[in-house]
């Protein structure tokens, strides 16, 4: 009943988005006033949504194997909290969640977005309603989640246990408020290139989706990072895996918008520009979604390889992305002329930075797809990793961070002031780091050392908007925008540290030998089984030390049993200078042990970073909505 | 020095085209010799892949190839893909689904003697989970070995 139910409430939903679509042309044309059925079908779309979800979370709560998907991906011997998550650890439950945060961003959206004009908003809904329209046509004909088996399955297949992990229950969901936030942004441009009102009124509508959006987009890919870091136990925190870029170019796109729509609700400038950086923030959204979710991919995060599921992504795609190009291309030249401004100035700076965030894109876009191009041209099967996008992109991260120490110091319209005095003590502080990172550390790469410079200068440069005001004065969004960059300062260290300073050491020890890696010492005590709820191990001790203190570290390497598979469990301490980080191999006929050992100092600081960087998104937003909402109460 | 509204909407599109085609040119310019190319052991012997560029080499583990040196941490051993084989050392923690007998994928590039030196393992993940490359390549692998019998 429970999975009939979840199905019946996803058809509904689905006709409810016809109908939605359909009323809000009628509006838009000016033939009947539909405003109130239109935001009221939105809103009863989302809650539907919200509960065909809530049906497949019981149906793997309860393990009811009469389901196709829970007999697929879960077990009735997993811990609670993994069969909950496992309800979007599968590419039918993911993409129920998917569209359940579109609807519920619609919902959203008709609640709260009042103070737009009405056509604005109506043809936002449409358009909204055709993204729900296309992705429920997806879940219902190539991915129904409430497939049910029969006769039902004797036992559950289990969930790949390197996806049994706290991380997975909040990731995903994270990464998809992000992803599918930005689809707001992107109906909100359409609605306003059709009803042709794109003004500041539309810019202070359409950030709070935005940063919003790229807060989870933010978080997500922090948290995502720290995933792959201590699960896959490489002790790399990124990879250039493709689905990492899925995750990485809709934060491209979404940061570079997050500054457009600031200049556009400021300044009334950049017009066409921000709407064109709506529609492809979305559509990154969409082509990450695609990358994922149609198995093409040779990586850990392809869940099936089915190719109807691709082709049917693919069009869905290309007709949103299609038709928006359309739009825009028709309407973009009637749009009236921003504001305009001074080649030295915030907005000419924001551009700069817009220009540089979309070349970065451009890159990771080329680089993501090219091997897939290639192998569907001629057959050949290329792999695209590290050495080219930090090479290519690289470079231009580090000019990106350089205008991002200058940007926020510059004022609107014209600057007439000598900012660059200001900057004389970054400057000095980088200047210094990049002389002693020359002098200092021969073995690190160029784009470490650059990267160690950019970071001294960046960290105090980040905070120069701050000084000489009144800190209880000082608008939360200006806080938000100094810890943001902040955060990006310190997430640079964190990163160029762990190129330059890490030490390595592989061995194959016995227990009671003694191994150093950087400034530590690490006896290797003992091995010993262990069992968990679903798996068994072997887990060694290592006893750490370092002048004073002792550390121990327990590295395991896991067998479960459903389904049969091995992972290896890193041990990791954390410092506060750094992280040493430890995985078990293994073991040979004399009884040895391999190991292997990192001790890297600053690491934490990328996370930490990433971190800063959502909070000061998040000051920001509480910023512009507690003003927005004082706005509100004036009138 | 403020343009007026409508040369500074030419000044922005112009940027807009110059930014794109600098991406493309860029992006093509860094996978012109970046990008790392997938070989079989079949091409590796028929001169396919040049010596000291980054590649991947896929095949199967042959069994009873795997060796360890003595430090304990190296490991050697043969990937064929039924025509041909290469060898190949890995210093490393080799993944949890590597065997003998299945399918492997090395990152690393060839050296003078046509042995490979590989930087990273990846093995066929779990039952459901294999990279494409090589599910193609099991299936044709197998369809080869029946036909030669």
């Amino acid at each position: 009943m429970i999975a009939e139910a979840g199905l019946a409430a996803l058809w509904l939903a689905a006709a409810l988005s016809l109908l939605g679509l359909f009323l809000s042309v009628v509006h838009v044309r000016g033939k009947l006033d539909a405003d109130r059925a239109v935001r009221s079908l939105a809103i009863v779309q989302g809650v539907l949504c919200l509960l065909a979800f809530a049906m497949l979370l019981v149906a793997f709560a309860n393990t009811d194997l009469s389901v196709a998907l829970v007999a697929e991906n879960s077990h009735s011997a997993k811990p609670l909290i993994y069969k909950i998550a496992g309800a979007w650890g599968n590419h039918e439950g993911s993409m129920l969640l998917w569209v359940t945060v579109l609807g519920l961003s619609g919902t959203a959206l008709a609640a709260f977005s009042r103070q737009l004009p009405s056509r604005t908003l109506i043809a936002a809904l449409g358009a909204q309603a055709a993204l729900a329209l296309g992705f429920h046509a997806f879940l219902l004909f190539a991915s129904n989640p409430f497939a049910r088996l029969d006769p039902p399955a004797p036992q559950g297949r289990g969930l790949n246990p390197l996806l049994q992990d706290p991380g997975l229950a909040f990731h995903p969901p994270t990464l998809y408020l992000g992803y599918v936030g930005l689809s707001v942004a992107f109906s909100l441009a359409v609605g306003a290139m059709l009803a042709g009102d794109v003004d500041r009124k539309l810019a202070r509508a359409m950030r709070p989706w935005v940063l919003g959006a790229w807060i989870f987009l933010t978080l997500g890919i922090t948290a995502g990072s720290y995933w792959a870091y201590y699960e896959l136990g490489w002790g790399g925190w990124w990879f250039w895996d493709p689905v990492e870029n899925a995750s990485l170019m809709p934060w491209l796109a979404s940061t570079a918008l997050l500054h457009s729509v600031a200049v556009l609700a400021a300044r009334n400038a950049l017009k066409a520009w921000t709407m064109m950086l709506a529609v492809i923030a979305f559509s990154m959204s969409m082509v990450g979604t695609f990358l994922v979710r149609s198995g093409i991919l040779t990586s850990v995060h392809a869940f099936a390889v089915d190719p109807t599921r691709g082709a049917f992504i693919l069009i869905l795609l290309g007709l949103y992305v299609t038709a928006a190009f359309l739009l825009f291309a028709v309407r973009a030249a009637t749009l009236r002329e921003g504001a305009p401004f001074d080649p030295v100035s915030r907005e000419a700076a924001i551009v700069v930075n817009n220009l540089l965030l979309t070349v970065i894109l451009g890159i990771v876009f080329i680089g993501t797809l090219y091997p897939l191009m290639a192998e569907a041209v001629s057959g050949e099967k290329i792999s695209v990793g590290a050495p080219y996008f930090n090479a290519v992109a690289g470079p231009l991260a580090i000019l990106l961070g350089i205008l991002l120490a200058v940007g926020p110091l510059l004022s609107w319209r014209q600057e007439k002031r000598p900012v660059l005095r200001k900057l004389a003590l970054p400057a000095l502080f980088a200047a210094t780091a990049l002389v002693i990172a020359f002098l200092a550390l021969p073995q690190a790469t160029v784009l470490a050392k650059l990267g160690l410079a950019l970071a001294a200068g960046l960290i105090p440069a980040a905070v120069l908007p701050l000084i000489g005001r009144n800190p209880l004065r000082t608008p939360l969004a200006v806080w938000g925008m100094a810890i943001a960059h902040l955060g990006a300062g310190v997430a640079v260290a964190g990163m160029a540290a762990d190129s330059a300073f890490t030490v390595e050491k592989l061995t194959a020890s016995r227990p009671g030998e003694t191994v150093s890696v950087g400034p530590w010492l690490v006896r290797f005590e003992s091995v010993a089984p262990v069992a968990g709820p679903n798996w068994t191990a072997v887990e060694a001790e290592l006893r750490a030390s370092r002048g004073g203190g002792v550390q121990i570290l327990r590295p395991q390497s896991r067998f479960f049993t459903s389904p049969p598979t091995e992972t290896n469990e890193a041990a990791i301490k954390t410092l506060l200078n750094g992280q040493l980080y430890t995985v078990l191999g293994q073991a040979d006929a004399e009884g040895r042990w391999q190991l292997r050992l990192w001790w890297k100092p600053l690491v934490t600081l990328i996370w930490f970073g990433g971190v800063l960087v959502g909070l000061g998104g998040l000051l920001a937003f509480v910023g512009h909505a507690r003003r927005a909402w004082r706005r509100r109460a004036l009138i | 020095m403020i343009a007026r509204p409508k040369h500074q909407r030419m000044v922005l599109v112009i940027l807009a085209l110059v930014a794109v085609l600098g991406a493309v040119l860029l992006a093509m310019w860094g996978l012109k010799d970046r990008a790392a190319y997938f070989y079989t052991p079949a091409d590796v012997a028929a001169g396919k892949a040049s010596a000291g560029k980054g590649m991947r080499l896929g095949g199967m583990v042959e069994r009873g190839s795997v060796r360890r040196d003595g430090d304990g941490v190296t490991t050697r051993f043969i990937v064929e893909d039924g025509e041909a084989s290469v060898p190949v050392t890995y210093r490393g923690i080799l993944p949890d689904l590597f065997r003998e007998g299945s399918g492997v994928v090395a990152e690393g590039q060839l050296v003078a003697d046509r042995s490979f030196v590989a930087d990273n393992i990846l093995a066929k993940h779990d039952e459901r989970y294999m990279p494409p490359e090589l599910g193609n390549q099991d299936a044709e692998h197998k369809a080869g070995r029946t036909l030669k019998r």
